[in-house]
């Protein structure tokens, strides 16, 4: 391959190390009215009364809208195909406060200071309600998050409004309590993940105006036009066909911008007013009610024959959707699924859920969406399996999970598809040998109390939605020879841009500066679901192969016609169609000035994938902590990974996804916790407080890869985006217990907890 | 208030408001690489040089900087060019949000130490944060980059 | 987010002073943690052209500008020749470079905040501020003293050959401390000092004999502490957990101290 598997620069990388204005405010500068949202100090009330009077009288305000204002038609700013397994649970603005910081009116003006003022002048009148925090226990509470009668669910998703239930089900496969019955060894242990916040360095930021033609422009920094185009539509009930998407450079997504967060407000101004409208949420408001991963309580219980071979696994699950829907019957999912799948040897298995409403900030997705709650807890259970038997968890992990040798086997924990590449045992044995695992497993002490010890865990995700995700891409050839890519995917710092123009590149043989991308467009793109769930590589990918392949046959044909042979007579190597037979040829670049004139064919194809399967790509993630037995300080020395996402498409780009995952993954291990008070209200909303890490917290990070084929995938490839965060958890915890015999089963793993920990087992 | 400052060479004066930060009066003469990421001043994103030392331009009142020399990237295009290279053989600026604001520190760094050691170079850039690509890519491209440069 | 109404470049201190009786007004430091509040500030007192951002070093003393940045007393090096140079230990987790070239050491002593780890290293030498009207006190008496209107015009460390070693607990590389120590030794006295209990530091001074053996002293310390310095919670730590890590700290600090132990934390 001359372009796949080549670490190319992004096709955007220097203009933005040059700083260039290519996000959404930078485009959007003028005469931008500034938007801003009075938000309820409460966790649960009922507006009675809202005073808008002095603020709407200061000269500069131009709109200030209450619930009064706005349609009352429920949704779901989840972004995902309609129709959404999310349920409609949310207003604009709404009379009723579901969790701090729920909107209560939308104030637009001339400038900041302003609007800053006109909201310290808004008198809002609340009749405030006991809320309901501790999601553990708010199913069939007392308090009801969503009383509402046109509470809606468009999918059979087990939901049940007035016992707080979001969402509810209960796999079972084989005879789990028979399996559990004959196992030599069985343990139970219950884990707690918490919310974490996607930190994206870029805020929820949406402009809108009014084109030429009478129609509300968004340009937003998302990772799903296409679902802003119709929920921002559904919202505001309007026509999907007076709304036009555009997506500029994003600084950065990870799950957040996956909701429709901060869209539908500008855009609510911008029909009310007419004019442009701008609303940059804060980094406090990103924090306070963005879209964060669900925090989740699992009780694992895993069962195992003499040899410590895996033979039953169960995973009863609590997912705190807090006050919104967005996302919850859908990540809870995989917290099971994917979770459990690795586990080949396993006969029978149980997976039962409930999302539960709280009082606390709606949450969303976040890489990983949910397998990483569940690898959290699954990992962390085999683990303690593995020193329950005395046995080194690699090895306990090498007989019980997926493997090279069970490519071609169905997966019943994971619909029944069936394994078409797998590299695991591949990985896990290069991330030891990488580690040296044998040597330092379990720990190495060092003196002055403190020692090295090291710690394991597998994962693997998925790539796109099976029989959901749809990508569309059309390709044109350009007078000059050269091609545009038009693609609805969304680039948000990942590079799809560039891995897909690699992969039009190496169909059509060209170089990789012969095709041109464009950025995100719901009136020019072809439609595509969006950058999420590890699709866009896979699905995107795949129909770009599809539809290179389509204008490659067009060309030969045009090609062909051009200089007087049947298509059957002639080949083309990427720069002209020459005949087999003869000397006659004709450059591509020809091609494409002819096809600019009367009486010959525009060249263009266009197709669209979408997938029956979704493969889950593999990885072994290995740590190597200091720890100091009397303070409990973790240092992370380093991390190993390997990983097998299929053929690499861009190895620089891939790498660089991986480490920013694992790290990402220690920030949800180490420090990253979302904690509310007890009156609802978020405690650390802001970088001093909510720490992530930063350069000197996060050691050494080393990653290889293990590629194995994908048949399904354009050209053998998988997802890589998502499955690098789902490791550090369980492989940290494992490391903190082989160096000291604590195992911490609710995150985030502190030194605090180590040393209580420590102390525990010496007082016992 | 009258002020008047010297954006990457080029002189402004103007009457701007007493709460008015650095950041907001740099974009708005048109230098848009200047990011904000936070309230706290803990992200790094909006770094600038002011007479050469890096600081935070969202922390800064805009008459903090009257009389003096602010550098943004757009200002040092070469340098940005040069180590951006570097950057992008990496793939190290993924989202590039974070990149101006982290691309002024290392061209601070590398002014103000001589070889710094790796353990120097993390410190340097501590208060710099990102998101996307878990510090080692930039690292690789600093360490190529100062390679470069020394010999 | 803050607003400010005026705007003055204080001429001379009395000026400033002045300005700073009224309650609105407000004395610029390095303006980092400005937009925390929903501050309305009437006047913003600027001391910049004050010349108070050199640090000043003579026989006796290094005088350090409440304008100077942290940053500066990071990296001055004759500073740092001093006392096992805690100084710039105390103040190179502080964020980042950015950061500390902003903030000030006035802003920062001023404020007297809990987490503080300036004011924890600098209370284990012999620190004075020099106030406007309240003159040259201690800063182990400023520390408690209210906060009130005066200004803090420099800081003076006495030069003395004492040891001194700092160390902190953090969750996160750049967050600030669980728990802040410094111990310094001189002349036969310990000054032990722990900052973010959560609450402000607390300056312990114990009067020993310096030839008692090592364990001796750590024992009778701990237990001096125990009796004399409360920890608190926050959801950075437990009181409790704070106890166990002053322990450790303040051992590591006073082994590396007598025997010049390595012990990094």
């Amino acid at each position: 391959m001359k372009v796949v598997n080549k670490g190319i620069r992004k096709k955007d990388a220097m203009s933005l190390v040059t700083g260039k204005p290519v996000y959404t405010d930078d485009i959007t500068q003028g005469s931008y009215l500034v938007v801003k949202l009075l938000r309820s100090p409460h966790a649960h009330a009922l507006i009675e009364d809202i005073d808008i009077e002095k603020a709407k009288n200061l000269q500069g305000i131009e709109c200030i809208l209450t619930y009064k204002d706005v349609p009352q038609v429920r949704f779901t700013t989840a972004g995902q195909s309609y129709p959404e397994p999310s349920p409609y649970d949310r207003l604009i603005l709404d009379k009723r406060i579901r969790c701090v910081g729920d909107p209560v009116a939308i104030v637009a003006g001339i400038d900041e200071k302003t609007v800053n003022k006109a909201l310290d002048r808004i008198k809002v009148k609340y009749n405030v309600l006991e809320p309901i925090l501790d999601f553990t226990k708010a199913k069939d509470n007392k308090i009801i998050v969503h009383p509402e009668d046109n509470f809606k669910a468009l999918d059979s998703i087990g939901a049940d409004n007035k016992r707080n239930l979001c969402a509810s089900e209960c796999t079972e496969y084989g005879n789990v309590e028979e399996d559990f019955n004959k196992c030599a060894h069985v343990i139970e242990r219950t884990y707690h993940t918490k919310a974490n916040n996607q930190t994206m360095m870029e805020t929820f930021r949406t402009a809108t105006n009014i084109d030429a033609y009478g129609r509300l422009n968004i340009i937003s920094s998302t990772q799903v036009p296409f679902h802003v185009r119709r929920i921002v539509a559904n919202a505001l009930q309007i026509p999907k066909s007076k709304v036009r998407v555009i997506k500029p450079r994003i600084g950065g997504g990870f799950g957040a911008k996956q909701s429709v967060v901060s869209e539908i407000f500008p855009s609510v101004v911008t029909i009310k007013t007419g004019k442009p409208a701008k609303l940059i949420y804060s980094r406090k408001e990103s924090f306070t009610n963005g879209s964060p991963r669900h925090e989740s309580e699992i009780t694992v219980k895993i069962g195992a024959d003499e040899n410590g071979i895996i033979k039953v696994i169960s995973m009863h699950t609590l997912w705190n959707a807090g006050a919104y829907g967005d996302h919850g019957p859908t990540t809870v999912g995989l917290a099971g699924h994917k979770a459990m799948t690795i586990y080949k040897s396993m006969k029978s298995f149980k997976f039962d859920y409930e999302v539960i409403y709280s009082n606390t900030m709606g949450a969303g997705a976040y890489r990983g969406y949910g397998a990483t709650q569940g690898f959290f807890a699954l990992e962390s259970a085999v683990n303690e399996l593995a020193a329950e038997l005395n046995m080194d968890p690699t090895v306990l992990r090498m007989n019980s999970m997926l493997s090279g040798e069970h490519v071609g086997e169905t997966m019943p924990s994971y619909f029944n598809e069936v394994l078409n590449s797998c590299n695991l045992d591949k990985c896990l044995i290069r991330a030891k040998e990488m580690i040296d695992w044998d040597r330092k497993y379990p720990f190495i002490d060092i003196g002055n109390n403190k020692v090295r010890s090291v710690g394991c865990a597998v994962a693997m995700q998925g790539s796109g939605i099976s029989d959901v995700d749809v990508g569309a891409v059309e390709i044109r050839l350009n007078d000059d020879g050269f091609y545009t890519l038009m693609i609805g995917a969304t680039d948000m710092g990942t590079g799809c841009d560039t891995i897909l123009a690699q992969m039009a590149a190496e169909a059509l043989d060209c170089d990789f500066d012969n095709v041109v991308v464009h950025g995100v467009d719901t009136d020019l793109s072809p439609y595509d679901t969006g950058s999420y769930a590890s699709s866009t590589t896979y699905i995107t990918g795949m129909a770009v192969v599809k539809a290179c392949e389509s204008l490659r046959s067009k060309i030969i044909n045009e090609g062909a016609r051009l200089i007087g042979c049947l298509p059957n007579e002639v080949d083309f190597d990427g720069e002209k169609i020459y005949s087999l037979n003869n000397e006659k040829q004709i450059s591509l670049k020809d091609i494409g000035n002819e096809s600019f004139l009367g009486f010959n064919n525009y060249l263009t194809a266009s197709a669209s994938q979408s997938s029956p399967v979704s493969p889950p790509p593999f990885m072994a993630g290995l740590v190597e902590l200091e720890i100091d037995k009397l303070t409990g300080k973790i240092d992370i020395i380093d991390y190993v990974a390997v990983v097998d996402c299929g053929t690499v498409i861009n190895p620089n780009l891939a790498r660089v996804q991986t480490e920013g995952g694992i790290v990402q993954g220690i920030g949800m291990a180490l420090y990253e916790d979302i904690i509310f008070d007890e009156n609802g209200r978020m405690v650390n909303d802001s970088f001093l407080q909510y720490k992530i890490p930063a350069r000197n917290d996060v050691g050494t990070i080393r990653v290889e890869f293990e590629p194995s084929y994908e048949p399904t995938g354009p050209f053998g490839a998988k997802s890589i985006g998502e499955i690098v965060i789902n490791t550090p958890s369980p492989a940290i915890a494992n490391a903190v217990y082989n160096a000291t015999k604590v195992n911490i089963r609710k995150l985030p793993i502190t030194s605090e907890k180590i040393v209580m920990g420590i102390l525990d087992i010496e007082n016992k | 208030m009258e002020i008047n400052l010297w954006i990457n060479g080029k002189e402004f004066k103007d009457d701007v408001l007493p709460d008015t930060v650095l950041i907001d009066f740099i974009r708005s003469k048109g230098f848009y690489s200047v990011k904000r990421g936070c309230e706290t001043s803990n992200c790094g994103l909006c770094t600038v040089l002011m007479d050469g030392k890096p600081i935070l331009s969202c922390s800064t009142l805009a008459l903090r900087g009257n009389g003096h020399d602010i550098t943004t990237i757009e200002g040092i295009e070469e340098e940005a060019l040069e180590f951006g290279g570097f950057m992008a053989d990496q793939g190290a600026e993924q989202c590039g949000f974070c990149s101006p604001g982290f691309i002024m520190t290392v061209i601070a760094m590398k002014n103000e130490l001589t070889n710094p050691s790796e353990e120097e170079i993390k410190n340097y850039l501590n208060g710099n944060l990102c998101r996307c690509t878990g510090y080692m890519g930039q690292l690789r491209a600093i360490k190529k980059y100062l390679e470069k440069g020394s010999k | 987010m803050f607003t400010i109404d005026n705007y003055v470049m204080a001429e001379n201190l009395e000026e400033a002073y002045s300005l700073n009786q009224n309650r609105r007004n407000v004395i610029l430091g390095g303006t980092m943690w400005l937009r925390l509040g929903r501050k309305k500030i009437g006047k913003a007192i600027d001391l910049s052209s004050l010349g108070l951002n050199n640090i000043e070093e003579d026989d006796e003393k290094f005088t350090i500008g409440c304008m100077c940045t942290l940053r500066n007393i990071e990296t001055n090096k004759s500073l740092n020749k001093y006392f096992n140079g805690i100084i710039a230990k105390s103040v190179n987790n502080i964020v980042g470079v950015q950061l500390r070239n902003g903030a000030t050491i006035g802003g920062t002593l001023f404020s007297r905040f809990g987490f503080s780890d300036v004011l924890t290293a600098l209370l284990s030498l012999d620190t004075y501020v020099n106030l406007y009207k309240g003159g040259i006190v201690p800063l182990s008496d400023f520390v408690n003293m209210p906060l009130d209107n005066d200004i803090l015009i420099n800081v003076i460390i006495k030069k003395d050959s004492r040891r001194a070693s700092y160390l902190t607990h953090r969750k996160s590389s750049s967050d600030l401390p669980v728990l802040a120590c410094a111990v310094s030794n001189y002349d036969g006295e310990w000054n032990v000092v722990l900052g973010a209990r959560p609450m402000k530091a607390k300056l312990i001074n114990i009067k020993k004999n310096y030839n008692l053996t090592k364990d001796d002293v750590v024992e009778e310390m701990l237990e001096i502490i125990k009796q004399n310095i409360g920890f608190g919670s926050n959801y950075r730590g437990s009181g409790k957990y704070r106890q166990i890590l002053a322990e450790v700290l303040v051992r590591r600090n006073i082994d590396e101290i007598i025997s010049g132990g390595n012990h990094g934390n």
